[in-house]
């Protein structure tokens, strides 16, 4: 367990992973071996009860394999999970169905979520009659105030969820991930796939729920602007590891990993004047079957250094309850803090600030003797 | 606006499907003719004109008549007659032998493909040996091995008509269980046999379907092959096949005894080859 995991104390943990890893592939059959695709690596954290709890990074970081797995919907590869002190994944299939009460799960995608051949009505009952918490009558009428509850109207629970739009659907969704009295729910990007106006309702109406059922939630999610409206806390995650965990505002006002700093800076932002020059990221994730050396960042970020591609730099705690992963954050911040510094070059960028200088002083060369009046354009 | 627009009624796909379906003319004639064929079986002995056992030495072979509207067998027996009494068998061979090997072949290709591992391996490797023999070799094997009757051929013609329906099964349970719905399903608890029935089963019907009124006309032709080799339909109860299998020695003094039955089986392969094409074009959710 990571110095990182470790909640202050008097706070209350609801769900905690302790180094959860998940790796998919590598059997394969007899004649035929598939890689090894690292998807979640030595992960920890601790979820505290009653907070809004958000994973973020690019597709493919491993957040929704880290969702799944800390419902144990996946099984880990290595790691344990434990729910209220208990370690889940020692438990048998039949103790394991009870306590899925307790955990639920709203997908992206509500076309996929749903089953088509089940009404509504059948489809939210259906944890109300699995966990016996209502009979007969009793359970249309729950279904009846659930679909109240999401904003739908009752009368919809006796139509099939091809009827209905992308936004009711995810409410249905909700619906019955509500059904079971759940007290934890991970949302597995519960607004990316819909329109941006209904992803405010969406927003609105998870959080009213939280408040009034006291939930707690899990955001996985690739989009900042939505994570920073609703969540406490945040855990940025690349390629399979939390490389920071923060407070929602201090991440905001003062990212500390470069790639925070990258993701921060690629949200586009409304004022025009408070825009400023991006520094985006170059190239791909690199592929989770061939994971680089040392930090797994160094790859892509603009700081790195030989010893990054060396040393794998652990999730240490900065203070303020924060944790960053990388071995030169003091650096960066403080070179971000004073402007008049020279900025931290990588020596590929200083390569390519020579070749575009030298690019330049032929091109005015080369145009200079002729006058000739375009000769300045690029 | 939008919650009144899609205010629509319930059970909208199936009645979508049935339009569709209804503008096909091909496979409407293939619903027309199974349902003449079922009504006349099922109202054979109304529709008979003689006894489709009473033999005559004073009608033997005779040809199409005012009397014998299809004319009579080797033992002077009406064939129209026969050939009533005889669609029973037939068409039950066809619907009973598909029974079996959907009931068989069903839970097993659901088994094989949602829980996967080493079910699947090992009901995968004997469907394809299975599949590896041919359908009508593997039936008359097994019609001898059981023993020549009705329902000994419609055990066979099920049992060799199951792989199919394994295969089948299996794939589009593969396909299925990676749905979010599944994973849904398993994050509320539910049992595996619960999410097999509910979530998977009912979402890989539609290919079964199909799949059935396109292999109940193989099984009428299988049930005939047998009856024709004398594995089926014993005498002196008719089936289609067994009037066939007769009417080969007067092929050209009696053209009659096989031209008809022979023409029904035609005709009923046909009508449920239309109707099965039907359906799959009518269920296909992508045209929608």
């Amino acid at each position: 367990m990571s110095e990182a995991s470790r909640a202050p104390a008097g706070v209350d943990i609801i769900l905690e992973g302790h180094s959860l890893s998940k790796r998919f592939g590598g059997r394969g059959g007899f004649f035929e071996s598939s890689p090894v695709v690292h998807a979640v690596n030595d992960v920890s954290l601790a979820i505290r009860k009653g907070e809004t709890f958000a994973i973020v990074g690019e597709s493919g970081c491993g957040k929704s394999t880290l969702g799944r797995l800390l419902l144990r919907l996946l099984e880990p590869s290595e790691g344990e999970i434990l729910y209220q002190g208990q370690d889940i994944t020692r438990l048998g299939a039949k103790e394991m169905r009870r306590l899925r009460r307790d955990l639920q799960i709203i997908f992206q995608d509500p076309f996929a979520s749903l089953n088509p051949r089940m009404t509504v009505g059948a489809i939210i009952a259906e944890p109300i009659r699995l966990h016996g918490l209502a009979r007969g009558r009793e359970v249309n009428a729950r279904v009846a105030e659930l679909l109240r509850t999401v904003g739908l109207r009752p009368e919809y629970a006796d139509r099939y969820p091809h009827e209905f739009s992308g936004g009711q659907r995810q409410r249905i969704g909700i619906a019955r991930a509500l059904a079971g009295e759940p007290k934890l729910i991970i949302g597995d990007e519960p607004v990316s796939a819909l329109d941006v106006s209904i992803q405010a309702q969406v927003i609105n109406l998870l959080e009213d729920l939280k408040g009034r059922f006291g939930l707690t939630l899990v955001i996985v999610a690739h989009d900042l602007a939505v994570i920073r409206h609703m969540s406490d806390r945040v855990a940025v995650m690349y390629l399979g590891e939390i490389v920071e965990l923060s407070d929602v505002d201090p991440l905001y006002e003062k990212p500390l990993h470069p790639y925070t700093q990258a993701l921060l800076q690629a949200i586009p932002s409304p004022v025009p004047q408070g825009r400023t020059e991006r520094q985006l990221l170059q190239g791909d994730v690199p592929n989770p079957t061939a994971l680089p050396s040392g930090c797994r960042f160094h790859t892509r970020c603009p700081h790195a250094r030989p010893r990054c591609s060396e040393e794998h730099p652990p999730l240490e705690p900065v203070g303020e309850g924060r944790s960053v992963a990388c071995h030169f954050w003091r650096e960066i911040q403080a070179a971000a803090e004073h402007p008049g510094d020279p900025p931290l070059a990588s020596a590929t960028l200083d390569m390519r600030l020579e070749l575009y200088r030298t690019y330049q002083t032929r091109k005015a060369e080369q145009a200079a003797p002729h006058h000739n009046p375009t000769g300045g354009q690029p | 606006m939008s919650v009144q627009a899609e205010a629509i009624a319930p059970r909208r796909k199936l009645g979508r499907a049935a339009s569709k379906f209804m503008a096909n003319r091909s496979a409407v004639l293939g619903g027309v003719l199974v349902v003449i064929f079922v009504l006349l079986a099922i109202g054979a002995p109304l529709f008979a004109t003689h006894d489709p056992f009473q033999t005559s030495f004073t009608a033997i072979r005779k040809a199409p008549s005012a009397e014998f509207w299809l004319g009579t067998d080797e033992l002077g027996r009406d064939i129209y007659s026969r050939m009533l009494f005889g669609s029973r068998a037939s068409l039950m061979a066809g619907v009973i032998s598909v029974a079996i090997a959907v009931l068989v072949g069903v839970p097993f290709g659901l088994l094989a493909g949602f829980y996967g591992g080493w079910i699947d391996a090992a009901v995968s490797r004997v469907t394809e040996a299975l599949l590896a023999i041919p359908f009508l070799i593997l039936a008359i094997a097994l019609a001898a091995f059981l023993g020549p009757s009705l329902t000994n051929a419609m055990i066979a013609i099920g049992l060799s008509a199951t792989p199919i329906f394994i295969r089948l099964t299996r794939g589009q349970a593969l396909s299925v269980k990676t749905e979010d719905y599944v994973e849904g399903a398993r994050a509320i608890g539910l049992p595996n046999v619960l999410i097999m029935t509910r979530y998977i089963f009912p979402n890989v019907l539609p290919p079964i379907v199909v799949q059935a009124t396109i292999t109940i006309a193989t099984a009428i032709i299988a049930e005939a092959s047998l009856s024709f080799l004398g594995l089926g339909q014993q005498p002196p109860n008719p089936s289609w096949g067994s009037m066939l299998n007769t009417a080969k020695n007067f092929m050209t003094q009696a053209p009659w005894m096989s031209v008809f039955p022979g023409g029904a089986i035609f005709l009923v392969v046909l009508g449920f080859n239309l109707l099965g094409d039907g359906l799959r074009d009518a269920l296909d959710p992508r045209d929608h």
